[in-house]
């Protein structure tokens, strides 16, 4: 039992940082600290797939006469694209934060919803009288 | 013309996101709507010639850059995807000529540059996920999509500041979603080492038992759920469609969904095949029970909304219940519905967003108190409610009823006859909802201090009512649409058994 856990350490490495990001985006009011949570959230889905990519004794794929055992570079490359569609999502989430911020004030999303039904009440009320 | 007809499939996707940036170079209100505008008919034209190019014969593979599958990426359509493309590019070549108007009401003036770019850029997301034969090229191409949509909502801040939390809501869950789905597609690469989709079929097909292949098929099927807004996992659904300028919720509510509902069914009957047993087990006590308690919660609470734009997007996750329960069917009847669903759903939608998008230029918000008295001042935009919500209620001659028949069809073949009572019941929940606008509309007093309402200008009405007479349509000839689905559903429950 042990060995099978510690033979595959990485896989528990990714869950465990999996459920982190996951528990951050869910538990935090606060909008920034969201992204980070997606963030790694993200970051373990990188993990996950460069450890798939990983041959026992398997050197860099590169162009050689002998032959050789390789790694598979495909995950690597399938996950530089998703690092970028990473990178994008943390920026629009940053920008869209920035402007709430900007109309809210607050980035706490408790704030944010109390404004947001006072408004609520307010148009209610303005509607029955 | 041989050299550019053989390179169709690709033009499909490639023409909207080269011109997405060269759209943000554009300056003014009239150059870049142009753009978008002839960009949508050109994709338009290519998705008509590439389902009449399947329907005679065949599918079509599309080796990208030259190197073939299951190395290189191939573009793949058959019928049901080159279906899915022209519903997408044809709700936008409508929605275009509709949005100039609006779009210049509810958008700042300076940034109609870049919001045709984002609006390209979805587009092309959508399209490409739909063509693509390879499992994390539609990962890439979703991320696009969902990227310029979250853009598209927040838009709409400049009419209500709400659209930025629903964007920044959307945002963090639609990412959640699409990481969800590219975990699946590792743990499927991991036991497979493919990613094209009809290599990974076959792959697939020995490791039913496999702990790595289920666990793939879980997470991609609750991610792509949370794109779909499948119930109870809607909740970005609401705000997002109810904040976003008027167009926008007119392209997403009827293209955006569906091609996540697309990915669904290509995963479910494609790759998997309801012939594994834990598939079989998902339709059963997953699929069916979700799916009936979207049609009567979503029905529910649309009820009580006061916004109308608000209502209707409750009712689109109503819908989507209808959708999902046409899997959940697992016959021939059922999904066919739920082919039929994914168009005519767009129809209804599309027609009913434009509604209130032109009500939206004339008094502002769409609340249920704002529209009181005004079916007499804008008659054409109000009988184009009604004429879409009896086609939302599903009443014979409009297409609601053909996807409802073909769902109680569904359920009496499997003779699940309560399930076949529900989706009556459900119905008339939509008769509320819908019944509640007419009669503010039509019976109600107009409140004080509003002055006369001018009926919204022709530009707005044309699109609006080609969905609604393509409502009528499509339901009293239904040959078309209903061979088309009829198709889609023998060859996906061919391919599973």
């Amino acid at each position: 039992m042990l060995d099978a856990i510690i033979a595959h350490y990485n896989y528990w490495l990714v869950i465990f940082l999996m459920m982190i990001g996951l528990y951050i985006v869910i538990s935090r009011g606060n909008l920034v600290k969201k992204i980070v949570g997606l963030n790694i959230f993200q970051t373990s889905v990188f993990l996950l797939y460069i450890t798939l990519g990983k041959v026992n004794g398997g050197t860099a794929p590169i162009l050689t006469d002998k032959p050789e055992t390789f790694s598979n570079p495909l995950p690597h490359v399938l996950i530089l694209t998703a690092i970028v569609v990473g990178v994008a999502t943390t920026a629009l989430g940053f920008a869209l934060v920035v402007r709430i911020r900007e109309s809210y004030g607050s980035i706490e999303e408790d704030d944010i919803l109390a404004t947001e039904r006072a408004e609520d009440e307010i148009a209610v009320n303005e509607a029955l009288s | 013309m041989s050299l550019l007809s053989e390179h169709i499939p690709v033009l499909q996707v490639a023409v909207p996101l080269l011109s997405a940036p060269l759209c943000s170079l554009l300056r003014g209100v009239r150059l870049p709507w142009l753009l978008a505008l002839a960009v949508s008919w050109f994709a338009f034209a290519i998705s008509i010639l590439l389902l009449i190019q399947v329907m005679d014969s065949g599918d079509i593979s599309y080796h990208m850059g030259n190197w073939a599958p299951p190395f290189g990426i191939e573009y793949r359509v058959d019928v049901i995807n080159a279906f899915v493309l022209l519903i997408i590019s044809g709700i936008s070549a409508v929605a275009l000529p509709y949005a100039r108007l609006s779009v210049a009401h509810e958008v700042d003036p300076r940034r109609h540059g870049q919001f045709y770019t984002a609006y390209l850029l979805c587009l092309t997301g959508l399209l490409g996920v739909t063509i693509t034969g390879d499992a994390f090229n539609i990962f890439v191409f979703l991320e696009i999509s969902s990227l310029s949509a979250y853009v598209l909502i927040a838009a709409g801040a400049r009419q209500d500041r709400r659209a930025l939390t629903a964007a920044y809501n959307y945002l963090v869950l639609g990412t959640v979603g699409a990481t969800f789905f590219v975990i699946g597609v590792g743990l499927l690469y991991m036991v497979t080492g493919t990613l094209n989709i009809a290599d990974l079929a076959e792959r697939i097909r020995p490791l039913a038992d496999n702990r790595a292949v289920q666990a793939g098929f879980a997470f991609i099927i609750i991610g792509m759920g949370l794109k779909l807004a499948m119930f109870p996992m809607h909740t970005w659904l609401p705000n997002a469609y109810t904040y976003a300028p008027s167009t926008v919720t007119v392209f997403l509510a009827s293209t955006a969904t569906k091609v996540s509902v697309y990915v669904v069914l290509r995963f479910l009957f494609t790759v998997f095949g309801p012939a594994y047993g834990f598939v079989g087990l998902t339709f059963e006590y997953i699929f069916l029970p979700l799916a009936i308690l979207a049609m009567f919660i979503g029905s529910t609470a649309a009820i009580y909304q006061t916004n109308l734009k608000r209502l209707f997007a409750y009712s689109s996750v109503a819908q989507l219940g209808y959708i999902v329960l046409g899997i959940a069917l697992g016959n021939i009847a059922g999904l066919t519905a739920t082919v039929l669903h994914l168009f005519n759903h767009a129809l209804m939608k599309g027609a009913l967003f434009m509604a209130l998008g032109c009500v939206a230029l004339r008094i502002g918000a769409v609340s249920i108190n704002g529209v009181r008295g005004l079916g007499r001042e804008m008659p054409w935009t109000f009988a184009a409610i009604a004429g879409a919500g009896l086609s939302l209620i599903g009443v014979p001659s409009t297409v609601g009823f053909i996807s409802k028949w073909y769902l109680i069809l569904g359920a009496l073949e499997n003779s699940w006859w309560p399930v076949a009572l529900l989706i009556v019941a459900s119905s008339l929940l939509a008769v509320i909802y819908v019944w509640k606008i007419i009669e503010a509309a039509y019976f109600g007093v107009a409140p004080e201090g509003r002055g006369p309402v001018a009926e919204a200008p022709l530009e707005m009405l044309a699109p609006l009512w080609l969905m609604v007479v393509a409502n009528f349509y499509f339901g009293i000839d239904a040959d078309l649409t209903t061979s088309v689905a009829g198709k889609v559903a023998a060859t996906f429950l061919g391919s599973g058994s």
